[in-house]
């Protein structure tokens, strides 16, 4: 047992020693000790150094809003993270701690010579300085600033440790496991309420832990506690969640938590995740967050040693530990006067209880006479002593705003407390309206806009009675706004401590406050007088303040410093704090990890890779594959040396000479259906429909309100009131959600459904002169014959022994047919085609080789061809537009002055004077190849490929006037070379179209 | 106005910096102006500078519903970069590089531009053969943009995993190194001390209620919480509240207002040497000076006026950033939040002269603004003295949504930053 440790006190058990490490050196606490209140057990306060004058410092507060005592903590390879607050981290035998920020030993830290120069770094002052000359700011100035700046180092590993989320409604959700969110829980779960309780401590319990005098309804705290617990526990309708931080309040009653799951582990189990995200609905929220003790501002209020009271009254009756041996109280509240009694009665001397307030209540002063501590009252604290340890403080009168002379009282520890803030992030988040509150001297809620209760201290209710009493009211409240009436309990307490307090800005002083270190935000080093100096210079929005000198924008987010640094600005400005107001909270409500918001969502689960049931079978033939939106395409199939060029010629041979298989299942599909889809299609597509016969098949082409190309594909009408529109792969999603807006929004009197069957058809392509000698066999129901089922056909029939949509289409120029069979038949329609196929020749292709064969017969690819940019006379698709509909969307566009006007760049065909060289797709197309650079650019080439059938490159682009430039010669600038380049059209190959007859299947 | 060096500040230090002036008066407002610009961000700002620096035309009010600086130029991920795809938009915002340049020593401000390089990832064949096209034509245009193999983006951003375990392999990147970060807050204040010195009145907390209109049509003035301003020339430059600001004049624009997020994380010692973005994965991340990743993705999908925004969208985004950078897993967010864009429907801006005599707008810069900053205000400022569009800005026109040409960046990169 430590010196500091206090045998048998507190709610750690002392039977359990927990060693960990800290800087290297072995640290014994106790099971159920956080690292601060380790450290504090065996006397080390120096847990830390600030942001930029590198000031040693050491744990000012008990809880999460701890902006000092930041530590990076470890457990092996991948597992470490910056920035912990030592005050929040449970020990366990695997953890080891470091300080941060000190170089080379937290005792001894080279960067402290910052604190000497600390009138040179004044607020701001990187805004008036490191500009000359130029150059210096790059390569000097800003990576020094930068090396200066941040606080623990980033991980460099990638994180082996699992995240999790999950989703949650509940009638009443309570934040905060205080004695106002214990009764509002207890109120609302006795109705039958489903209620969540949440707090981020390890223990729920809040105040009630550190206020273990306490008799409520008779029973001790600890026991009226763990009573409550019980109660709560055994109801199915009540979940508790301790090492659970509510961290942000969004729309429509929807709260994030963030659940710590197995850092306070020691050994946790390999396959548990680290962190869970919850996303709870609640019906009603309860906020119970408390209230969060203010420093106060005072020249040296930031050495180790310096805490807030209440932190000393929680390491006391929590943790069992003294945090000194001789211990003065700074304060302007009554509650601090409160920690010194309970430090004195155990064992700690208790030097002085300084109280900035003339009159402070007649039973604390007595009370402290009683016990033999020295009250001064009407006193101010003006400096401390001590580097790594404060080891005194300078105490001074106040009379009538003079500042008397000061004496040095010798002390290791000092208590301060400036009052209390209701802790409202969560309410801000809801943009919630908060009001200033003369009575409690806090910001107090004003106007709700999310269906929540604010209960306790968030009100500015102090004391534990009030907290209870408005916590059942509150639950009651909560329980009654979701239909579960019930009358609030009452609550008897005895030995509680309201209070009351004095709102002050920097403690007044009889030295030159101009260059006092008196900090309002420890960690980033904020003291008043930057704040007084950003005032001065013109900052006059708190927001201004905030951004100019940083104060509120450390870790903590200004849950210490807000009030101070609004009472100082408020009164450089002379104007009312409720004026100046408060910046906003934004969430979330503590640091939380990326890991725990990126949840399932890594590596292979980042994103789905959606795969066709034809991809495991490309992946045994060894094919590479491609990303195309979600999926996964095969790109092409190498046989052992091939390269990806020699593949995809070999393929585009076998499709051109003979027969080739294609997996096309990821090309979108909707099922259009109802009395009105005809005329839905004919709103929707700039084509013609309602001519088109049952049995047939059209290219349909998609556009904008603008005009410009969206979508296209081929659709079949399979009854008059039924149609198989298919989509290209990345643009399904985006097609089906744009038809459901226009008919739900646009034209809400048709008759139509809309289904997406993307992924209920499985589609094998066969195409090439042999495919239907191929395919023929196998087709039940339907005559192939080109007079039967000529191109452009569709028909349902049976392929293979499987039910089928069969589509005589090409996207090759060959001979083509499309097959579609219900996904779980797709593979072994594939294999039987492939099987047969093996007489005929076959080739699977893939998405390269498509590319390649449409390429040559200039179809177009919506997004490589067109950019939505594109209109359909510029892609060469006026064709494609019904003359004589009335409208369809888009149409309105298309006689646009600039749609119609001359020199637009238009879909072309490019040769290259030379044969072999293949354009860069991309690349840009200039008239004039000698003009300097910035060159007028006149398109650029959207597709490009070396053809094995023509024996030599080809290219398409979108070229300025480009249908009429047809024959003339044109100049892709690349770096080091200008390729000479001939306009044509975009037709390659078979521009007459015979090959889509193929060979007739021999009788 | 006193010269900001670091002689001044050392001379200040030793008097326990007592004599620093406001970097600007606060003003309340006259019952006439020249020009009236509403909304105090960078880019009313920067008009204001450069029609009192290069126009001689210092009788001007910024006047803004809120404190300077605070709408989106104080909420944005300062991303500063030029290498857009259209001749049109590549000389935009290559001018508001080449002010970017020299906007600390122009203001006596340090707005630390920090030349840190903006690299792109491409992860899909489409994603490489868009950025060729980008490079390209920013080749030819002489914007400096150029192609990295998967390797070198890694040497030039060691945190980058470009193995192929991941969901997105990188296939590559297209750098701009001229491109980089700048210290936001400061590029507003920097311009508010330089135009209050030239003359300017900022006004702040002073909603603008209505663009008044005299019989002939033409602007007369506006109605603000303090009274009514005369002015005959009238620039609105409110991004997220354009529309509704300009409806009192009558105009409908052709704007959406989207939440867009951004988060940072706690601050940690340098780790991240450049801005990194990627439109496949959605998301984009540079670390600050003080040491913060900065973090954003796109806009949130419902059109909003409230600065909130959703969690889903930032469960996104970290998980996007931390599959690109998976050892950022344990650092923590340390906050977010939200800013109001105003989009228009090619995603490029609104920078010219209205339908309305002596009313002016630049607006619809949607997710990426802050680059232009000191373009937009230089290009404003001209139209309003002039009463004629820059060359540059020439091409902007409210009136291109009517004929039909569009400079439509969104259309060759599926999210326009």
């Amino acid at each position: 047992m430590t010196a500091f440790r206090i045998p048998g006190k507190g709610r750690i058990d002392h039977a359990r020693p927990v060693r960990f490490t800290f800087d290297g050196r072995v640290v014994e606490g106790r099971a159920g000790d956080t690292v601060a209140s380790a450290l504090l057990a065996n006397g080390i306060h120096l847990m830390g150094r600030s942001f930029k004058y590198h000031r040693p410092r050491g744990a000012v507060t008990a809880g999460s809003e701890e902006p000092n005592a930041l530590i990076r903590t470890a457990r092996g390879r991948g597992r470490a993270e910056p920035n912990t607050r030592a005050t929040m981290q449970e020990i366990h035998e695997s953890l080891a701690a470091e300080s941060q920020n000190r170089w080379p030993a937290l005792a001894f830290d080279v960067g402290a010579i910052n604190d000497g120069l600390y009138m040179l770094f004044s607020a701001g002052f990187y805004y008036k300085t490191f500009m000359w000359p130029r150059s210096f700011w790059d390569r000097v100035y800003e990576p020094l600033i930068r090396r200066a700046a941040g606080l623990g180092r980033a991980p460099t590993d990638p994180d082996p440790d699992l995240y999790a989320s999950r989703n949650l409604h509940c009638d009443v959700l309570v934040v905060g496991g205080g004695p106002a969110g214990l009764a509002a829980a207890l109120a609302a779960a006795r109705t039958g309420a489903e209620v969540v309780l949440v707090d981020e401590q390890a223990e729920i319990g809040g105040t009630l832990l550190s206020e273990p005098h306490l008799v409520i309804d008779g029973q001790p705290a600890w026991d009226w506690l763990a009573a409550a617990l019980a109660e709560l526990g055994a109801m199915p309708n009540v979940r508790l969640m301790p090492r659970t931080t509510a961290i942000g309040y969004y729309h429509q009653n929807m709260v994030g938590l963030c659940q710590r799951l197995t850092d306070h582990l020691a050994d946790p189990p390999a396959d548990a995740p680290r962190e869970r995200l919850w996303r709870v609905r609640a019906g009603q929220v309860v906020l119970a967050q408390g209230a969060i003790e203010k420093p106060l501002v005072f020249d040296g209020n930031d050495r180790p040693g310096v805490m807030l009271s209440g932190a000393a009254q929680t390491f006391l009756h929590r943790f069992g530990v003294r945090v000194g041996r001789r211990a003065v109280v700074v304060t302007t509240h009554d509650s601090a006067w409160h920690t010194a009694f309970d430090l004195a009665a155990a064992g700690v001397r208790i030097a002085a209880i300084v109280d900035l307030r003339p009159g402070v209540d007649g039973a604390l002063t007595a009370r402290a006479a009683a016990l033999g501590i020295e009250g001064l009252t009407g006193h101010t604290v003006t400096d401390t002593r001590g580097r790594l340890r404060v080891s005194g403080v300078r105490v001074n009168p106040v009379a009538d705003g003079r500042v008397g002379p000061g004496r040095i009282v010798p002390c290791d520890a000092l208590l301060m407390c400036g009052g209390w803030t209701p802790s409202l992030h969560l309410f801000s988040h809801t943009r919630g309206t908060l009001a200033w509150d003369e009575a409690s001297g806090a910001f107090l809620p004003d106007r709700k806009t999310e269906a929540c209760q604010i209960a306790g201290a968030g009100r500015g209710l102090w004391g534990v009675a009030a907290a209870l009493e408005d916590g059942a009211k509150a639950g009651a409240e909560a329980a009654a706004a979701i239909g579960r009436a019930t009358a609030p309990g009452t609550f008897a307490v005895q030995g509680d401590r309201p209070g009351t307090g004095l709102v002050v800005r920097e403690l007044p002083t009889d030295a030159d406050p101009g260059r006092a270190k008196a900090f309002v935000d420890f960690q980033n080093d904020v003291t008043a007088k930057d704040i007084r100096l950003a005032v001065r210079e013109g900052m006059r929005s708190i927001e201004h303040v905030k951004r100019y000198t940083t104060t509120g924008m450390a870790t903590d987010q200004g849950k210490l410093s807000n009030i101070n640094g609004l009472m100082i600005a408020a009164d450089a400005l002379d104007r009312p704090a409720p004026e100046v107001g408060l910046t906003t909270f934004r969430p979330p409500y503590t640091p939380t990890s990326f890991g725990a918001l990126a949840g399932y969502r890594r590596d292979g689960h980042f994103e789905v890779t959606r795969k066709t049931p034809i991809d495991p079978w490309a992946e045994a033939q060894g094919a590479v594959f491609e990303p195309v939106a979600l999926w996964r395409r095969a790109r092409y199939f190498p046989r052992p040396g091939e390269d990806m060029d020699a593949a995809v010629a070999r393929e585009c041979r076998a499709v051109r000479t003979g027969v080739g298989m294609f997996d096309a299942s990821t090309l979108g599909k909707i099922e259009v259906v109802g009395p009105d889809a005809v005329t839905f299609l004919e709103r929707m597509y700039t084509n013609p429909w309602a001519k088109l016969g049952v049995g047939r098949c059209r290219y349909g082409l998609l556009l904008g309100e603008d005009g410009f190309i969206r979508d296209d594909g081929v659709i079949g009408r399979l009854a008059p009131d039924r149609f198989h529109v298919t989509t290209t792969t990345g643009g399904a999603a985006r097609v089906l959600s744009v038809m459901e807006d226009y008919l739900q929004t646009e034209w809400p009197d048709l008759d139509v459904w809309l289904t997406s069957t993307s992924e209920q058809w499985a589609v094998v392509a066969v195409q090439g002169p042999k495919a239907r000698a191929l395919l023929a066999p196998f087709v039940q129901g339907l005559d192939l014959s080109e007079a039967a089922f000529p191109h452009m056909s569709v028909a349902e029939c049976t392929v293979a022994g499987f039910p089928a949509r069969l589509f005589r289409v090409s996207f090759t120029g060959e001979l083509g047919f499309e097959v579609n069979v219900p996904a779980r038949h797709g593979r072994a329609l594939w294999e039987t085609l492939w099987q047969a196929g093996q007489a005929h020749g076959i080739a699977a292709y893939g998405t390269e080789a498509m590319h390649l064969l449409r390429a040559e017969k200039g179809f177009i690819i919506v997004g490589q061809d067109t950019d939505g940019t594109v209109t359909p006379q510029d892609a060469g698709l006026s064709w494609a537009i019904g003359k004589a509909k009335p409208d369809f969307v888009g149409k309105r566009s298309l006689v646009r002055p600039d749609i119609v006007a001359p020199g637009r760049k238009q879909l072309v065909g490019l040769l290259t004077e030379d044969p072999d060289v293949v354009l860069e797709e991309g690349a840009q197309i200039v008239a004039d190849p000698r003009q300097p650079v910035p060159m007028r650019m006149i398109g650029h080439v959207t597709s490009s490929y070396r053809s094995g059938a023509l024996g030599r490159s080809i290219a398409l682009a979108l070229v300025e006037g480009g249908h009429g430039r047809m024959g003339e010669t044109l100049h892709v600038p690349m770096p080091g070379k200008t390729h000479a380049v001939r306009v044509t059209g975009v037709t390659f190959y078979d521009p007459e179209g015979a090959r889509l007859k193929g060979e007739e299947v021999p009788a | 106005m006193t010269h900001f060096s670091a002689r001044s500040l050392l001379k200040n230090a030793l008097s326990g910096h007592k004599d620093w002036p406001a970097q600007w008066p606060e003003s309340q407002p006259k019952a006439e102006y020249d020009v009236v610009i509403v909304g105090a961000g960078g880019h009313g700002l920067g008009a204001a500078y450069y029609l009192a620096s290069q126009h001689g035309i210092t009788n001007v009010a910024v006047i803004d519903k809120g404190w300077l600086g605070g709408g989106n130029t104080g909420r944005n991920t300062t991303i500063i970069r030029s290498n857009y795809l259209y001749d049109e938009s590549a000389r935009l915002y290559d001018h508001a590089l080449d002010l970017w340049d020299n906007l600390s020593q122009e203001l006596n401000y340090n707005v630390m531009y920090s030349r840190r390089g903006v690299m792109m990832l491409a992860h899909s064949v489409h994603d490489e053969q868009s950025f060729q096209r980008h490079i390209h034509s920013n080749r030819l245009n002489g914007v400096d943009n150029c192609w990295l193999t998967p390797a070198e983006a890694k040497a030039f951003c060691p945190p980058l995993d470009i193995t192929a375990r991941r969901r997105f392999p990188v296939v590559g990147a297209a750098l701009q190194r001229r491109a980089g970060t700048a210290r936001h807050d400061a590029v507003a204040w920097g311009y508010a001390r330089g135009a209050a010195a030239r003359g300017v009145d900022i006004i702040q907390n002073c909603p603008v209620t209505a663009i008044r209109r005299g019989p002939d049509g033409a602007v007369t003035g506006v109605e603000t919480a303090k009274g009514f301003i005369r002015a005959k020339k009238v620039a609105v430059s409110a991004a997220g509240s354009t529309s509704v600001v300009l409806q009192s004049a009558g105009l409908r624009m052709p704007l959406e207002s989207y939440p867009l997020q951004a988060l940072v994380s706690e601050p940690v010692k340098p780790c991240f040497p450049c801005v990194v973005m990627s439109n496949t994965v959605h998301a984009y991340i540079s670390q600050s000076d003080k040491g913060e990743l900065v973090i954003g993705s796109g806009t949130d999908q419902y059109v909003s006026y409230s600065q909130r925004g959703g969690l889903p969208l930032i469960e996104h985004t970290v998980a996007a950033i931390c599959e690109v950078f998976p050892m950022f897993r344990r650092m923590r967010m340390l906050r977010k939040w939200g800013g109001i864009v105003d989009v228009t429907p090619d995603r490029s801006p609104i920078l010219g002269k209205l339908p309305v005599k002596g009313l002016y707008v630049n607006c619809g810069w949607g997710t990426g603004g802050f680059k232009a900053t000191p373009g937009a205000g230089h290009l404003l400022a001209w139209t309003v003295a002039k009463d004629e569009p820059h060359p540059i800005n020439a091409p902007f026109t409210l009136e291109r949504f009517t004929t039909g040409r569009l400079i439509d960046e969104a259309a060759a990169a599926a999210v326009a930053h």
